[in-house]
């Protein structure tokens, strides 16, 4: 305690230093971009960056777009979430099938399945059904792996306890397995979300057809580089989002146990 | 053998589940087969969008045997891998640090986290104007891919090193390097090989999305040069390929990381 006071009067909270070091980096960006030293053409200045944020509300529906792409990719994490933590818990039950295939599942993770994308345009049609189509594809793999990774890893001295009062396996998996391996797989749900998300903006992107993978496409192609830039911020700005979403399940899961 | 059976019993026991593993895993890809015989004959699909098996392995030999398919996996072969070096060196390092030193850890690392699910793919039309429609663009998509999942892995590897281990470096005096070595190291390899295998996989899928974007060579633009003349079996062999290749780069990670380091050092020492 006295050793964390100290370090508090030696150094300021972290958060303090987060935003300084977040306003120097975007106050010496302006100043270089608007110096020269940086193409203001390739890397406009933060100050024009912001003032194409007018341009992206009113003319390009940047919100429509935001709402579009957040609920796509709300929708293929939830969508693989039920179906990945279900493959998950099948794969750490039965002990042959998770020898036999979990390698597989890990190395479509590694797998650049994004690029299955043209047949399912072919089978879903140009729609959105397809790009949260690639988003479960996406999300699937570190889903069942932090799954299966977590329901491995629960203490044998709790499942013992489990035993010791005669609970039946449903009872088992709900009240001891489920709550100690959570943690790991919401971070597989996390890792989820980060694949489901590149792969939808990253297929809009491609097929220039939906939210903001689209509008960026298509800013690029106009080179309005500034408002381009704005749509990366709206981006990242989903990301946040869903990590904001998931840190407020997840806490609520933990404290109702 | 019977004697090793009875002294042990462990080492006879992976041998009867490796047969059934086996099995298991031939079934699986005679269904996976079947559904999609099943699935292409049914006429549910528009005709040629699931060509039969035959017609696929017929395009996959034919691919193989042509210099040009060659100059395009070389050219996405050598993308991928420096993409992956350079990404995965810079975010190693850049995990290190937030790992090792808490006070910028949390200062630096939310930006990382938020950083991190950017689809990184948005970043290409600057990188086409820095770097050029050549190699220079796919391999800097795929280098900024890897950075992520490669520094955050290690960071949080970093934090999990047990602080018993950390007290106890202390204790001995030990020096950072030593510390370094003999207790962060050792715990690190875990996080390192998902690192490495994440970071594989998005270094491929950066190099590829923006070949399919905007280039003149490589699988990415190979594939979609197929699916624009609708020669579906010879993209999915393109496609096939790049899996195996994946395959491969993770089993080599994996026997990497396999490799007897400290800690195995220490389990035999006891």
């Amino acid at each position: 305690m006295a050793s964390a006071t100290l370090t508090s009067l030696r150094k300021p909270p972290a958060i303090v230093t987060r935003f300084g070091a977040l306003a120097l980096f975007l106050l010496g960006w302006e100043a270089a971009s608007r110096a020269g030293w940086i193409s203001a053409f390739i890397v406009p200045p933060p100050s024009e960056i912001y003032n194409s944020f007018e341009m992206l509300f009113v003319q390009e529906g940047l919100v429509d777009a935001f709402l579009r792409t957040f609920g796509e990719a709300f929708a293929a994490a939830g969508l693989g979430s039920v179906i990945g933590i279900a493959v998950g818990y099948l794969l750490h039950r039965s002990k042959l099938a998770g020898l036999a295939y979990t390698d597989w599942v890990a190395a479509m993770a590694s797998a650049p399945l994004v690029l299955l994308y043209p047949l399912f345009l072919v089978v879903f049609g140009r729609n959105s059904a397809t790009i949260v189509a690639m988003g479960v594809v996406g999300c699937l793999p570190p889903i069942i792996l932090k799954t299966k990774e977590g329901l491995d890893g629960v203490k044998p001295v709790l499942l013992n306890v489990g035993r010791t009062y005669g609970l039946t396996p449903w009872r088992q998996f709900r009240m001891i397995q489920f709550p100690a391996a959570l943690p790991t797989i919401f971070n597989g749900v996390r890792i989820g979300l980060l694949f489901a998300i590149i792969n939808v903006v990253g297929v809009e992107y491609l097929i220039v057809f939906g939210g903001l993978g689209q509008m960026i496409s298509d800013l690029g192609d106009r080179f309005e580089i500034a408002a381009m830039f704005g749509g990366i911020v709206f981006v990242i700005l989903v990301s946040v989002c869903f990590f904001f979403i998931t840190e407020k399940i997840e806490t609520w899961l933990l404290s109702s146990k | 053998m019977a004697a090793v059976e009875q002294i042990g019993g462990r080492a006879a026991a992976p041998r009867a589940p490796f047969w059934t593993v086996t099995r298991l895993r031939v079934a699986a890809v005679l269904v996976i087969f079947a559904l999609w015989e099943v699935a292409g004959a049914s006429g549910l699909f528009y005709r040629g969008v699931i060509p039969s098996s035959a017609l696929v392995a017929k395009a996959f030999a034919g691919l193989l045997g042509s210099a040009d398919f060659w100059f395009h996996a070389g050219v996405t072969g050598f993308e991928v891998l420096v993409a992956f070096a350079i990404g995965g060196l810079a975010g190693a390092a850049f995990g290190l640090l937030l790992g090792v030193n808490r006070y910028t850890g949390a200062v630096l690392e939310p930006f990382l986290h938020y950083l991190a699910p950017t689809p990184k793919i948005v970043f290409l039309p600057i990188l086409l104007i820095l770097f050029g429609v050549g190699v220079g663009s796919k391999i800097s998509l795929g280098a900024i891919s890897c950075f992520f999942p490669m520094a955050l892995s290690v960071a949080a590897g970093v934090r999990q090193v047990n602080p018993v281990f950390l007290r106890v470096s202390r204790t001995f005096n030990l020096t950072r390097a030593q510390t370094v070595r003999m207790v962060y190291v050792p715990a690190l390899v875990p996080p390192l090989a998902s690192g490495l295998r994440i970071g594989l996989g998005v270094a491929i899928v950066g190099c590829l999305m923006s070949e399919i974007k905007l280039s003149r060579m490589g699988l990415g633009f190979s594939a979609m040069e197929y699916y624009r003349v609708f020669d579906i079996p010879s993209m999915l062999a393109v496609l096939i390929f790049i899996f195996l290749c994946a395959a491969l780069g993770n089993m080599a990670i994996d026997r990497f990381v396999r490799l007897p380091g400290p800690q195995d050092r220490v389990r035999r020492a006891r």
